[in-house]
């Protein structure tokens, strides 16, 4: 005959058992969920951070060259035209051409900045030096060698070239900071030329000449 | 570690150029070790044959009092790009582009040798030397070239591309000193020269290759005070390594016969900032 205290005991631990393994479940998914959240919660920061700049839809719209590569397997830059509502300030504008740029094409593979890749900011100086703050996955994904990373620079440079004419030298920083290359190779030292020409009052396009496959060159050090 | 590098360039922007331009017009003077900086352990093979320049300078009679000095060629400093924790681009079926420069500098270097040239590597093993040290390797040499090997990421597979840096801002120092940063500016013709003689021959063997040598903001060019050149072979993306093994003998003897063409032509800027 079993005394009846070991009754309760089993009776105890078998209920145990199965309030562990109702509850058990139900924790793991309230953890999964936390770290979500938590996850979330970074990637709504670094959203926050790099918000894409409100389209104010009184900007006019106007002709907006975007150079991004001409063919997957041997690329060089090609401008492509689109329509866009661009502010006429010069960094705001910088801003929403560069967003745009990072966007990409509509065929992916002529990308030439990598699809992860955030301009964390823009500053323009009085000089006319743009700053150009971008994530740190621009040096990271992008494919490592000369000729892509040339070819990276090259597509910001012509961007602000052609749709910013107050943007005379373009200096590339990742995650706020001064690096020495984009990915090994290509020299973010220096700054590179944008616009020879004075700064005059914001053109567009229509009659810029192509300039695809021109180097950014280094301007200063 | 960028301190240390900043360290460094404050020490090398004094880096007398117009020091070297004077001791390479005057054979029997040595340059001033002191104010080259340190390299990391090159090494130098043997001449195989001596160059009928010989490092015989001078055509000039005063080295300040010339605008152009004649230094025969006769070091061609290699560069197998990236090394140690630095593998450089990287493909998917396991090819490091470290590993394949150094393969290929072994036969750029016996082509070279037998061209008589005498081969300075900035690296033998898997070390990663600085950009500063393997610039330093190239400006420590009289009479030198500076070719630096690449594979890239992206890029017609079996094609070659010569790069020679872009514009760099004229050097404006009125002590007639390079800075260290921008030791390249006096050698862009040169560089260009060189370079498109060398694409010339590998537009002749890898079809698909570019005719003339293309500018770049190449960070390794920028600090050597030599005609120098970057060499990238496309790509790391090839199914096979042998593709790109296959490709060294030819990159080998574009390089060796593209230095053999312009041997003639060397000419070093003896005046800081001078433009050849």
């Amino acid at each position: 005959m079993t005394p009846p205290w070991k009754f309760w005991v089993i009776g105890g631990l078998v209920v145990a058992v199965l309030a562990a393994a109702i509850y058990f479940p139900i924790l793991r998914r309230r953890v999964k969920r936390a770290a979500r959240l938590q996850q979330q919660s970074e990637e709504q920061a670094r959203r926050e951070l790099a918000q894409p700049i409100a389209v104010n839809p009184g900007d006019p719209r106007v002709k907006t060259k975007l150079f991004w590569a001409s063919d997957a397997i041997d690329p060089t830059l090609a401008p492509v035209t689109v329509e866009l509502p661009l502010s006429n300030d010069p960094a705001l504008r910088s801003k929403q051409v560069l967003n745009t740029l990072l966007a990409g094409p509509v065929d992916t593979e002529l990308r030439t900045l990598p699809p992860d890749a955030l301009l964390l900011a823009f500053y323009l100086l009085p000089d006319g030096t743009g700053i150009a703050d971008f994530s740190e996955a621009l040096a990271t994904s992008v494919p490592s060698g000369i000729m892509s990373e040339q070819l990276a620079v090259n597509s910001i440079a012509r961007t602000l070239e052609a749709n910013v004419p107050q943007v005379q030298r373009l200096k590339i920083l990742i995650h706020g900071q001064e690096v020495e290359t984009l990915a090994g190779h290509v020299d973010l030292t220096g700054t590179f030329v944008v616009n020879t020409k004075p700064a005059q009052a914001p053109a567009i396009p229509a009659s810029t000449p192509s300039v695809a496959g021109k180097p950014a060159t280094p301007a200063t050090k | 570690m960028l301190l240390q590098v900043r360290n460094i360039l404050r020490i090398k922007s004094l880096f007398p150029m117009a020091l070297v331009a004077a001791v390479l017009a005057s054979p029997s003077q040595t340059p001033p070790q002191a104010q080259q900086p340190a390299t990391s352990t090159p090494t130098t093979a043997s001449p195989t044959a001596p160059s009928p320049q010989g490092g015989a300078a001078g055509s000039a009679a005063s080295p300040f009092g010339a605008q152009t000095q004649h230094a025969g060629l006769n070091v061609v400093v290699l560069d197998p790009a990236h090394g140690g924790t630095d593998p450089g681009a990287r493909g998917t079926g396991g090819i490091r582009e470290s590993e394949i420069v150094l393969d290929f500098a072994i036969q750029v270097r016996r082509a070279l040798e037998l061209q008589g040239f005498q081969v300075v590597q900035t690296r033998q093993g898997n070390e990663n030397p600085s950009f500063d040290d393997r610039s330093a390797t190239a400006n420590a040499q009289r009479g030198a070239v500076f070719v630096t090997l690449h594979i890239s990421s992206t890029g017609l597979p079996g094609t070659a591309r010569v790069y020679v840096n872009s514009d760099l801002p004229p050097v404006t120092d009125s002590n007639g000193l390079i800075p260290w940063d921008r030791a390249q500016a006096p050698f862009l013709g040169l560089s260009k020269k060189f370079g498109d003689l060398v694409q010339g021959f590998l537009f002749q063997r890898f079809k698909g290759s570019p005719e003339a040598a293309q500018t770049a903001s190449v960070r390794q060019l920028r600090t050597t005070a030599a005609p120098a050149i970057a060499v990238e072979i496309s790509s790391v993306t090839v199914e096979n390594r042998t593709d790109l093994d296959r490709m060294a003998p030819g990159v080998a003897d574009a390089i060796a016969r593209g230095a053999a063409t312009f041997k003639p032509s060397y000419v070093v800027p003896s005046i800081a900032g001078a433009q050849p």
